[in-house]
Protein backbone atom coordinates (compact mmCIF):
# COMPACT_ATOMS: atom_id res chain seq x y z
CA UNK A 1 0.00 0.00 0.00
CA UNK A 2 2.86 2.33 0.19
CA UNK A 3 2.13 4.01 -3.09
CA UNK A 4 1.95 7.86 -2.37
CA UNK A 5 4.32 9.54 -1.10
CA UNK A 6 5.92 6.63 0.06
CA UNK A 7 6.42 4.86 3.37
CA UNK A 8 5.87 8.23 5.11
CA UNK A 9 2.56 8.80 3.29
CA UNK A 10 1.50 5.10 3.99
CA UNK A 11 2.08 6.10 7.74
CA UNK A 12 0.30 9.23 7.70
CA UNK A 13 -2.53 7.80 5.50
CA UNK A 14 -3.47 5.19 7.78
CA UNK A 15 -3.14 7.45 11.39
CA UNK A 16 -5.64 9.72 9.34
CA UNK A 17 -9.05 9.83 10.67
CA UNK A 18 -12.06 9.78 8.41
CA UNK A 19 -13.43 13.60 9.04
CA UNK A 20 -16.34 15.46 8.91
CA UNK A 21 -16.54 19.32 9.23
CA UNK A 22 -14.19 21.68 10.11
CA UNK A 23 -12.21 23.37 13.53
CA UNK A 24 -13.52 21.83 16.91
CA UNK A 25 -16.42 20.55 15.14
CA UNK A 26 -14.68 18.25 13.25
CA UNK A 27 -16.55 14.74 13.59
CA UNK A 28 -14.10 11.56 13.42
CA UNK A 29 -16.29 9.11 11.50
CA UNK A 30 -14.14 6.13 11.63
CA UNK A 31 -13.85 6.52 15.56
CA UNK A 32 -17.65 7.30 16.36
CA UNK A 33 -19.01 4.51 13.71
CA UNK A 34 -16.53 1.59 14.98
CA UNK A 35 -16.78 2.42 19.06
CA UNK A 36 -20.82 2.82 18.17
CA UNK A 37 -21.08 -0.58 16.65
CA UNK A 38 -18.48 -2.23 19.19
CA UNK A 39 -20.14 -0.70 22.10
CA UNK A 40 -23.47 -2.34 20.20
CA UNK A 41 -22.14 -5.66 20.28
CA UNK A 42 -21.09 -5.39 24.07
CA UNK A 43 -24.69 -4.31 24.50
CA UNK A 44 -26.69 -6.73 22.75
CA UNK A 45 -24.07 -9.84 24.40
CA UNK A 46 -24.59 -8.97 27.42
CA UNK A 47 -28.76 -8.15 27.16
CA UNK A 48 -29.12 -11.28 25.04
CA UNK A 49 -27.44 -13.22 28.07
CA UNK A 50 -29.05 -11.44 30.74
CA UNK A 51 -32.66 -12.01 29.02
CA UNK A 52 -32.60 -15.58 29.32
CA UNK A 53 -30.36 -15.65 32.23
CA UNK A 54 -31.09 -19.12 34.43
CA UNK A 55 -29.90 -19.95 38.34
CA UNK A 56 -29.38 -23.29 36.78
CA UNK A 57 -26.81 -24.49 35.00
CA UNK A 58 -25.36 -21.58 32.78
CA UNK A 59 -24.93 -22.27 29.02
CA UNK A 60 -21.54 -21.13 27.65
CA UNK A 61 -22.75 -17.42 26.72
CA UNK A 62 -23.84 -16.89 29.93
CA UNK A 63 -20.97 -18.62 31.50
CA UNK A 64 -18.54 -16.18 29.98
CA UNK A 65 -21.01 -13.33 30.90
CA UNK A 66 -20.98 -14.38 34.45
CA UNK A 67 -17.21 -14.56 34.70
CA UNK A 68 -16.89 -11.65 33.23
CA UNK A 69 -19.26 -10.02 35.52
CA UNK A 70 -17.63 -11.79 38.96
CA UNK A 71 -14.23 -10.49 37.29
CA UNK A 72 -15.73 -6.75 37.61
CA UNK A 73 -17.65 -7.41 40.97
CA UNK A 74 -14.58 -8.49 42.24
CA UNK A 75 -12.35 -5.72 41.98
CA UNK A 76 -14.99 -3.32 42.76
CA UNK A 77 -15.38 -5.04 45.96
CA UNK A 78 -11.72 -5.38 46.14
CA UNK A 79 -11.05 -1.72 45.97
CA UNK A 80 -14.96 -0.11 46.54
CA UNK A 81 -16.42 -0.13 50.19
CA UNK A 82 -19.85 1.11 49.97
CA UNK A 83 -23.00 0.77 48.02
CA UNK A 84 -22.94 2.32 44.79
CA UNK A 85 -25.14 0.99 41.75
CA UNK A 86 -23.10 3.07 39.55
CA UNK A 87 -19.24 1.81 39.65
CA UNK A 88 -19.46 -1.85 39.20
CA UNK A 89 -21.63 -2.05 35.90
CA UNK A 90 -19.68 1.27 34.95
CA UNK A 91 -16.37 -0.74 35.29
CA UNK A 92 -17.74 -3.83 33.25
CA UNK A 93 -18.76 -1.07 30.30
CA UNK A 94 -15.21 0.46 30.48
CA UNK A 95 -13.69 -3.08 30.92
CA UNK A 96 -15.54 -4.35 27.61
CA UNK A 97 -15.93 -1.03 25.24
CA UNK A 98 -12.18 -0.78 25.91
CA UNK A 99 -11.07 -4.06 25.28
CA UNK A 100 -13.22 -4.24 22.35
CA UNK A 101 -11.41 -0.98 20.59
CA UNK A 102 -8.29 -2.50 21.65
CA UNK A 103 -9.12 -6.08 20.08
CA UNK A 104 -10.00 -3.83 16.54
CA UNK A 105 -5.63 -3.73 16.85
CA UNK A 106 -5.02 -7.09 15.82
CA UNK A 107 -7.17 -6.82 12.72
CA UNK A 108 -4.28 -6.77 10.44
CA UNK A 109 -3.79 -3.10 9.30
CA UNK A 110 -4.95 -3.07 5.63
CA UNK A 111 -7.93 -5.04 5.96
CA UNK A 112 -10.39 -2.90 6.80
CA UNK A 113 -8.93 0.40 4.92
CA UNK A 114 -8.65 -1.70 1.73
CA UNK A 115 -11.95 -2.55 1.45
CA UNK A 116 -13.55 0.96 2.51
CA UNK A 117 -11.24 2.82 -0.38
CA UNK A 118 -12.68 -0.11 -2.24
CA UNK A 119 -15.90 1.51 -1.39
CA UNK A 120 -14.62 4.70 -1.93
CA UNK A 121 -13.66 5.91 1.48
CA UNK A 122 -10.44 7.42 1.37
CA UNK A 123 -9.38 7.56 5.13
CA UNK A 124 -9.99 4.81 7.56
CA UNK A 125 -9.15 4.41 11.12
CA UNK A 126 -10.19 1.28 13.13
CA UNK A 127 -8.64 1.66 16.10
CA UNK A 128 -10.89 3.86 18.19
CA UNK A 129 -8.57 3.92 21.22
CA UNK A 130 -5.59 5.03 18.79
CA UNK A 131 -7.83 8.41 18.48
CA UNK A 132 -7.19 11.20 21.87
CA UNK A 133 -11.04 11.92 21.29
CA UNK A 134 -11.93 8.55 22.43
CA UNK A 135 -9.99 7.71 25.10
CA UNK A 136 -10.49 11.79 26.39
CA UNK A 137 -14.16 11.01 25.56
CA UNK A 138 -13.84 8.12 28.44
CA UNK A 139 -11.69 9.63 31.10
CA UNK A 140 -13.20 12.89 30.96
CA UNK A 141 -16.48 11.48 31.78
CA UNK A 142 -15.04 9.25 34.64
CA UNK A 143 -13.71 12.61 35.97
CA UNK A 144 -17.07 14.21 36.02
CA UNK A 145 -18.51 11.14 37.77
CA UNK A 146 -15.61 11.69 40.15
CA UNK A 147 -16.13 15.36 41.03
CA UNK A 148 -20.23 14.77 40.85
CA UNK A 149 -19.72 11.93 43.64
CA UNK A 150 -16.55 13.95 45.93
CA UNK A 151 -19.59 16.95 45.96
CA UNK A 152 -22.49 14.35 46.11
CA UNK A 153 -20.55 12.96 49.54
CA UNK A 154 -18.70 15.27 50.99
CA UNK A 155 -20.97 18.31 49.97
CA UNK A 156 -19.53 21.25 48.47
CA UNK A 157 -17.86 22.27 51.61
CA UNK A 158 -16.37 19.37 52.33
CA UNK A 159 -15.01 19.38 49.25
CA UNK A 160 -13.48 22.73 49.08
CA UNK A 161 -12.44 22.39 52.56
CA UNK A 162 -10.42 19.01 51.22
CA UNK A 163 -9.30 20.95 47.63
CA UNK A 164 -7.84 23.62 50.13
CA UNK A 165 -6.83 22.05 53.50
CA UNK A 166 -4.98 18.91 52.30
CA UNK A 167 -2.34 17.44 52.67
CA UNK A 168 -0.32 20.58 54.70
CA UNK A 169 -3.35 21.98 56.48
CA UNK A 170 -5.43 25.25 56.42
CA UNK A 171 -1.97 27.66 56.29
CA UNK A 172 -0.73 26.46 53.08
CA UNK A 173 -4.02 27.06 51.30
CA UNK A 174 -2.74 28.32 47.41
CA UNK A 175 -0.18 25.91 48.03
CA UNK A 176 -2.65 23.08 48.98
CA UNK A 177 -5.57 24.44 46.21
CA UNK A 178 -2.60 23.77 43.40
CA UNK A 179 -1.65 20.36 44.44
CA UNK A 180 -5.03 18.80 44.70
CA UNK A 181 -6.17 20.45 40.99
CA UNK A 182 -3.02 19.34 39.19
CA UNK A 183 -3.73 15.76 41.02
CA UNK A 184 -7.30 15.91 39.92
CA UNK A 185 -6.83 16.82 36.86
CA UNK A 186 -3.55 14.69 36.13
CA UNK A 187 -6.36 12.05 36.65
CA UNK A 188 -8.35 12.02 33.18
CA UNK A 189 -5.06 12.84 31.49
CA UNK A 190 -3.31 10.24 32.62
CA UNK A 191 -5.97 7.43 32.34
CA UNK A 192 -7.05 8.90 28.59
CA UNK A 193 -2.80 9.28 27.36
CA UNK A 194 -2.04 6.07 28.81
CA UNK A 195 -4.57 3.85 27.02
CA UNK A 196 -4.13 5.97 23.76
CA UNK A 197 -0.03 6.34 24.20
CA UNK A 198 0.10 2.11 24.36
CA UNK A 199 -2.04 1.49 21.76
CA UNK A 200 -1.45 4.19 18.85
CA UNK A 201 2.32 3.17 19.40
CA UNK A 202 0.96 -0.52 19.39
CA UNK A 203 -0.44 0.41 16.06
CA UNK A 204 2.09 2.15 14.46
CA UNK A 205 4.31 -0.73 15.33
CA UNK A 206 2.06 -2.76 13.40
CA UNK A 207 1.99 -0.27 10.23
CA UNK A 208 5.73 -0.51 10.27
CA UNK A 209 5.84 -4.08 9.64
CA UNK A 210 3.30 -4.08 7.44
CA UNK A 211 6.02 -2.13 5.27
CA UNK A 212 8.35 -4.57 5.67
CA UNK A 213 9.04 -7.00 2.67
CA UNK A 214 6.37 -9.43 2.79
CA UNK A 215 8.49 -12.62 3.76
CA UNK A 216 9.46 -10.82 7.27
CA UNK A 217 6.41 -9.76 8.13
CA UNK A 218 5.01 -13.11 9.88
CA UNK A 219 7.74 -13.40 11.84
CA UNK A 220 7.80 -9.70 12.96
CA UNK A 221 3.88 -9.26 13.14
CA UNK A 222 2.98 -13.04 14.91
CA UNK A 223 4.95 -12.12 18.26
CA UNK A 224 3.92 -8.58 18.15
CA UNK A 225 -0.06 -9.28 17.99
CA UNK A 226 0.81 -11.96 20.31
CA UNK A 227 2.58 -9.63 23.08
CA UNK A 228 -0.23 -7.07 21.78
CA UNK A 229 -2.83 -9.70 23.18
CA UNK A 230 -1.61 -8.91 26.60
CA UNK A 231 -1.28 -5.14 26.11
CA UNK A 232 -5.02 -4.83 25.02
CA UNK A 233 -6.16 -6.48 27.79
CA UNK A 234 -4.18 -4.90 30.44
CA UNK A 235 -4.81 -1.30 28.92
CA UNK A 236 -8.56 -2.53 29.43
CA UNK A 237 -8.03 -3.63 32.96
CA UNK A 238 -5.91 -0.60 33.75
CA UNK A 239 -8.78 1.58 33.25
CA UNK A 240 -11.61 0.85 34.58
CA UNK A 241 -9.57 -0.55 37.74
CA UNK A 242 -7.97 3.13 38.07
CA UNK A 243 -12.04 4.67 37.33
CA UNK A 244 -12.72 2.22 40.44
CA UNK A 245 -10.08 3.50 42.68
CA UNK A 246 -10.36 6.83 41.56
CA UNK A 247 -14.48 6.90 42.13
CA UNK A 248 -13.66 4.69 45.69
CA UNK A 249 -11.40 7.99 46.65
CA UNK A 250 -14.36 9.98 45.81
CA UNK A 251 -16.09 8.39 47.90
CA UNK A 252 -14.06 8.60 51.29
CA UNK A 253 -14.95 11.38 53.42
CA UNK A 254 -11.98 12.03 55.25
CA UNK B 1 -5.04 14.45 16.69
CA UNK B 2 -6.52 17.30 17.75
CA UNK B 3 -9.38 17.36 20.29
CA UNK B 4 -13.16 18.11 18.73
CA UNK B 5 -16.56 17.58 19.23
CA UNK B 6 -16.00 13.77 18.47
CA UNK B 7 -15.23 13.87 22.02
CA UNK B 8 -18.46 14.98 22.46
CA UNK B 9 -19.96 12.77 20.51
CA UNK B 10 -17.93 9.93 22.11
CA UNK B 11 -18.92 10.94 25.76
CA UNK B 12 -23.11 10.54 24.50
CA UNK B 13 -22.35 7.19 23.22
CA UNK B 14 -20.25 6.16 26.54
CA UNK B 15 -22.98 7.42 28.90
CA UNK B 16 -25.56 5.68 26.78
CA UNK B 17 -23.70 2.22 27.07
CA UNK B 18 -23.33 2.68 31.36
CA UNK B 19 -27.08 3.55 31.02
CA UNK B 20 -27.94 0.50 29.20
CA UNK B 21 -25.24 -1.58 31.33
CA UNK B 22 -26.55 -0.79 34.02
CA UNK B 23 -30.14 -0.41 33.87
CA UNK B 24 -30.97 -3.67 31.97
CA UNK B 25 -27.29 -5.69 32.22
CA UNK B 26 -25.62 -5.63 35.76
CA UNK B 27 -29.07 -6.19 37.82
CA UNK B 28 -30.05 -9.64 36.30
CA UNK B 29 -26.59 -11.11 35.84
CA UNK B 30 -25.86 -9.83 39.42
CA UNK B 31 -29.05 -11.40 40.92
CA UNK B 32 -28.89 -14.81 39.42
CA UNK B 33 -25.02 -15.23 40.70
CA UNK B 34 -26.36 -14.28 43.69
CA UNK B 35 -28.94 -16.46 43.83
CA UNK B 36 -26.92 -19.67 42.59
CA UNK B 37 -24.43 -18.58 45.45
CA UNK B 38 -27.64 -18.74 47.84
CA UNK B 39 -28.64 -22.49 45.97
CA UNK B 40 -25.00 -23.76 46.53
CA UNK B 41 -24.80 -22.87 49.66
CA UNK B 42 -28.25 -24.05 51.06
CA UNK B 43 -27.36 -27.30 48.97
CA UNK B 44 -23.87 -27.77 51.07
CA UNK B 45 -25.70 -26.68 54.52
CA UNK B 46 -28.50 -29.83 53.35
CA UNK B 47 -25.56 -31.72 52.50
CA UNK B 48 -23.87 -31.71 55.36
CA UNK B 49 -27.16 -31.22 57.77
CA UNK B 50 -27.71 -34.94 55.77
CA UNK B 51 -24.67 -36.10 56.96
CA UNK B 52 -25.15 -34.81 60.69
CA UNK B 53 -28.53 -36.74 60.47
CA UNK B 54 -26.83 -39.92 59.15
CA UNK B 55 -24.40 -39.80 62.26
CA UNK B 56 -26.76 -39.49 64.99
CA UNK B 57 -29.56 -42.24 63.12
CA UNK B 58 -26.06 -44.15 63.01
CA UNK B 59 -25.18 -43.67 66.96
CA UNK B 60 -28.81 -44.56 67.84
CA UNK B 61 -28.65 -47.65 65.79
CA UNK B 62 -25.86 -48.72 67.64
CA UNK B 63 -27.25 -47.64 70.95
CA UNK B 64 -30.46 -50.02 70.31
CA UNK B 65 -28.18 -52.70 69.07
CA UNK B 66 -26.69 -52.65 72.74
CA UNK B 67 -29.64 -52.28 74.36
CA UNK B 68 -31.27 -55.34 72.51
CA UNK B 69 -28.02 -56.97 73.38
CA UNK B 70 -28.18 -56.30 77.29
CA UNK B 71 -31.82 -57.10 77.20
CA UNK B 72 -31.16 -60.75 75.34
CA UNK B 73 -28.24 -61.78 78.10
CA UNK B 74 -30.57 -60.38 80.76
CA UNK B 75 -32.72 -62.84 79.17
CA UNK B 76 -30.65 -65.66 79.03
CA UNK B 77 -29.08 -65.17 82.20
CA UNK B 78 -33.00 -65.60 84.03
CA UNK B 79 -33.74 -68.45 81.44
CA UNK B 80 -30.31 -70.20 82.57
CA UNK B 81 -31.59 -69.25 86.92
CA UNK B 82 -35.02 -70.60 86.18
CA UNK B 83 -33.80 -74.08 84.85
CA UNK B 84 -30.95 -73.95 87.17
CA UNK B 85 -34.03 -73.85 89.76
CA UNK B 86 -35.88 -76.56 88.11
CA UNK B 87 -33.09 -79.08 88.01
CA UNK B 88 -33.04 -78.04 92.43
CA UNK B 89 -36.50 -78.08 92.66
CA UNK B 90 -36.55 -82.25 90.64
CA UNK B 91 -33.74 -82.77 92.88
CA UNK B 92 -34.90 -82.37 95.72
CA UNK B 93 -38.08 -83.74 94.85
CA UNK B 94 -36.10 -86.95 94.02
CA UNK B 95 -34.65 -87.21 97.23
CA UNK B 96 -37.62 -86.97 99.30
CA UNK B 97 -39.65 -89.64 97.51
CA UNK B 98 -36.20 -91.50 97.53
CA UNK B 99 -36.51 -91.39 101.11
CA UNK B 100 -40.19 -92.13 101.43
CA UNK B 101 -39.34 -95.02 99.71
CA UNK B 102 -36.71 -96.35 101.52
CA UNK B 103 -38.73 -95.52 104.73
CA UNK B 104 -41.43 -97.72 102.67
CA UNK B 105 -39.09 -100.73 102.20
CA UNK B 106 -38.00 -100.54 105.51
CA UNK B 107 -41.04 -100.60 107.47
CA UNK B 108 -42.16 -103.73 105.18
CA UNK B 109 -39.23 -105.41 105.88
CA UNK B 110 -39.76 -105.12 109.33
CA UNK B 111 -42.94 -106.00 108.94
CA UNK B 112 -42.23 -109.21 107.02
CA UNK B 113 -39.42 -109.61 109.83
CA UNK B 114 -42.08 -109.65 112.39
CA UNK B 115 -44.54 -111.74 110.70
CA UNK B 116 -41.49 -114.12 109.96
CA UNK B 117 -40.76 -113.72 113.67
CA UNK B 118 -44.57 -114.79 114.58
CA UNK B 119 -44.32 -117.85 112.05
CA UNK B 120 -41.13 -118.69 113.81
CA UNK B 121 -42.44 -118.91 117.08
CA UNK B 122 -46.05 -120.70 116.20
CA UNK B 123 -44.12 -123.28 114.54
CA UNK B 124 -41.52 -123.41 117.66
CA UNK B 125 -44.36 -123.49 119.81
CA UNK B 126 -45.89 -126.55 118.05
CA UNK B 127 -43.01 -127.48 117.47
CA UNK B 128 -41.94 -127.64 121.17
CA UNK B 129 -45.58 -128.91 122.15
CA UNK B 130 -44.81 -131.71 120.01
CA UNK B 131 -41.73 -132.46 121.74
CA UNK B 132 -43.34 -132.39 125.01
CA UNK B 133 -46.43 -134.25 123.93
CA UNK B 134 -43.89 -137.17 122.78
CA UNK B 135 -42.32 -136.68 126.04
CA UNK B 136 -45.19 -137.00 127.94
CA UNK B 137 -46.71 -139.44 126.14
CA UNK B 138 -49.81 -138.00 126.06
CA UNK B 139 -52.03 -135.88 125.01
CA UNK B 140 -51.74 -132.29 126.03
CA UNK B 141 -54.80 -130.60 125.98
CA UNK B 142 -54.03 -127.00 124.58
CA UNK B 143 -57.33 -125.69 126.05
CA UNK B 144 -56.16 -127.01 129.95
CA UNK B 145 -52.39 -125.96 129.22
CA UNK B 146 -53.09 -123.08 127.20
CA UNK B 147 -51.72 -120.55 129.82
CA UNK B 148 -48.51 -122.87 130.06
CA UNK B 149 -48.11 -122.93 126.28
CA UNK B 150 -48.39 -118.93 125.58
CA UNK B 151 -45.81 -118.25 128.59
CA UNK B 152 -43.56 -120.73 126.91
CA UNK B 153 -43.98 -118.72 123.14
CA UNK B 154 -43.59 -115.41 124.46
CA UNK B 155 -40.64 -116.64 126.68
CA UNK B 156 -39.46 -118.18 122.59
CA UNK B 157 -40.23 -114.70 120.76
Amino acid sequence: MASEGGSTGYIVHHLTPLSVGGGFWTLHLDTLFFSAVLGALFIWFFKSVAEKVTTGVPGLAQNFAEMMIEFVDQQVKDTFHGESKLIAPLGLTIFCWVFLWNMMDLLPVDLLSIISSLMGVEYLRVVPSTDLNATFALSISVFILIIFYSIKIKGVFGFAKELTCTPFGPWMMPFNLLLKVVEEIAKPISLALRLFGNLYAGELIFILIALLPAFLQPFLSFPWAIFHILIIVLQAFIFMVLTIVYLSMAHEDH
Amino acid sequence: MSINATLIGQMITFTLLVWFTMQYVWPPLIEALEERKKKISEGLAAAEQGEEDIKLAKKKAANYLKEAKAESANIIALAQKRANEVVEESKDTAKLEGEKMIELAKSQIEQEMQQAKENLRKQVSSLALKAAEQILQAEVDKAKHKDILSKASSQLG
